[in-house]
């Protein structure tokens, strides 16, 4: 039992998919402009992620290993075409401004890595915890990605002002920037930087020392 | 594992889970296609509304839609001809790209960058309870900067005076052109011309508007540090208002010649 519980918690912040592994960070560049959008595409990805790893891992035993990517795929793009259909159906609204981005989940390099990396190698339960906890973990970069997004670029959570907007009346000068996907890039790696400032156990080794300079006469 | 990876396993694994998956597939998109439709029509219904003003929040669509009649108008002639398509079912993006049912523009023509116009527009006109046109609301789109913008113009019964103006879709950069979705600017619309002494007139300026100046009723605050997207809105507005767009039929309605 505590094993599940860890699979479903480590990667939240001790294997965070983006800080850590650095992977599904097109779609934390894309949708973290407003809050509402970022949290429908975390409940998308979550759901995917999950349900993806557990009929993975449950044919498991019988996928071939010439065919075990396409395999995969095919699953992950049934999952997010349900997935696509269900916000057409039930938010309407919020799908047309997620517009490609719910189908291009099927991309998404945490679902396929997850698929690869666990499910094939664990029992359904564990590689649907595995895949909520990713989805968590996403999840909580992104929501910290569009919290500060939205509220300092647009004055706004959810749609509620917060900071009222020089241009309705209020004092606020929004940053027009955060409102640009680069931005999610500086945020994201001022995530990282806390994380790995807090688990120092995160940081990587670096790959190479730059040699020193040679010293002034030498090179004569 | 090696029974897995020979020709029979794979084929059968890979037959099965196709018939597996495209049965999962279809039948959600089956099930759930009813309900998509109805919050389709439900949002081309809220944009109308919005774009004339007339949205209240709150208060079910299909109530407030029920003074709004969809009409064809012949952008040829400038004439109704209800017959010729269903409104309901019309796509007049579609058929604006279908060389049977379109006309190609010419450089000169094509201000609002759109390279084909279609014949048929679907137009909605709201009526007071004494049955009198009370707004005429017409689809406009156009180029700004990185997109098309897709929208809707109103008009007041006078076909001349604008009721309110609002885009459903659009690309433009947030907080700059993006702002053509802003309720403040929105706002400056309602109450303004379109047609002086017969031409097309109303154009969106740099900086704001003197309320004073004797051109004030043909002019629009420019949207801040969106030279191009308020550009593209003045000319998407000159082309479907103008002899190219809504214009003829205009003309008619005033003359209740349509």
């Amino acid at each position: 039992m505590t094993a599940i519980k860890e699979t479903l918690t480590a990667p939240i912040f001790k294997n965070n998919p983006i800080a850590l592994q650095i992977l599904g960070i097109c779609s934390a560049l894309a949708v973290t402009s407003s809050m509402r959008v970022t949290l429908v595409m975390c409940v998308a990805l979550t759901v995917v992620t999950a349900f993806s790893g557990m009929f993975i891992s449950s044919i498991r035993n019988h996928i071939p290993g010439s065919i075990r990517i396409i395999v995969q795929m095919v699953i992950i793009a049934s999952l997010v075409i349900v997935v696509d259909q269900f916000l057409k159906a039930y938010a309407f609204t919020i799908s047309k401004q997620l517009s490609v981005f719910v189908g291009l989940i099927i991309t998404n390099c945490i679902v396929m890595g997850r698929a690869e990396a666990f499910a094939m190698k664990n029992p359904p339960l564990a590689s649907f915890m595995d895949g909520l906890g990713n989805g968590l973990g996403y999840s909580v970069v992104l929501i910290a990605v569009a919290l500060f997004r939205e509220v300092l670029g647009a004055g706004k959570l959810m749609g509620y002002e917060i900071l009222p907007l020089v241009t309705e009346g209020g004092w606020y000068v929004p940053n027009g920037m955060l409102l640009l996907p680069p931005s999610a890039f500086f945020l994201i790696g001022g995530f990282i930087w806390v994380l790995r400032s807090v688990r120092t156990e995160q940081v990587e080794e670096p790959e190479f020392k730059l040699a020193k300079h040679t010293p002034v006469g030498e090179g004569v | 594992m090696s029974s897995n990876d020979s020709i029979s396993k794979t084929l059968i694994v890979a037959f099965s889970l196709c018939i597996v998956c495209s049965v999962i597939v279809s039948t959600a998109v089956v099930m759930l296609k009813p309900v998509q439709e109805i919050n389709k029509t439900l949002d081309r219904k809220r944009n109308i509304l919005a774009a004339a003003g007339m949205l209240v929040e709150g208060e079910s669509i299909e109530q407030q839609f029920s003074r709004v009649q969809a009409r064809v108008v012949d952008l040829t002639t400038g004439k109704f001809a209800d017959d010729a398509v269903d409104p309901d079912k019309y796509d007049q993006h579609k058929a604006a790209k279908d060389p049977a049912r379109s006309t190609d523009l010419t450089p000169e023509e094509d201000i609002a960058k759109i390279s084909r116009r279609e014949q048929y527009a679907v137009i909605y006109i709201v009526r007071d309870p004494q049955d009198e046109i009370e707004k005429i609301i017409l689809p406009i789109r156009g180029y700004g900067l990185w997109s098309t913008l897709y929208g809707f113009i109103a008009l007041e019964s006078d076909a001349n005076t604008i009721a309110g103006l609002g885009f459903y879709e659009h690309g433009e950069t947030p907080g700059l052109g993006g702002e053509v979705d802003n309720p403040r600017w929105k706002a400056i619309w309602p109450g303004k011309e379109v047609y002086r002494d017969g031409e097309v007139e109303i154009s969106l300026i740099k900086g704001s508007v003197d309320p004073a100046a004797t051109n004030a009723p043909w002019e629009i605050d420019g949207l801040a540090g969106a030279t191009l997207t308020s550009k593209g809105v003045t000319n998407l507005v000159h082309f479907w208002l103008g002899e190219n767009g809504f214009e003829p039929f205009l003309n008619h309605l005033r003359a209740g010649e349509a």
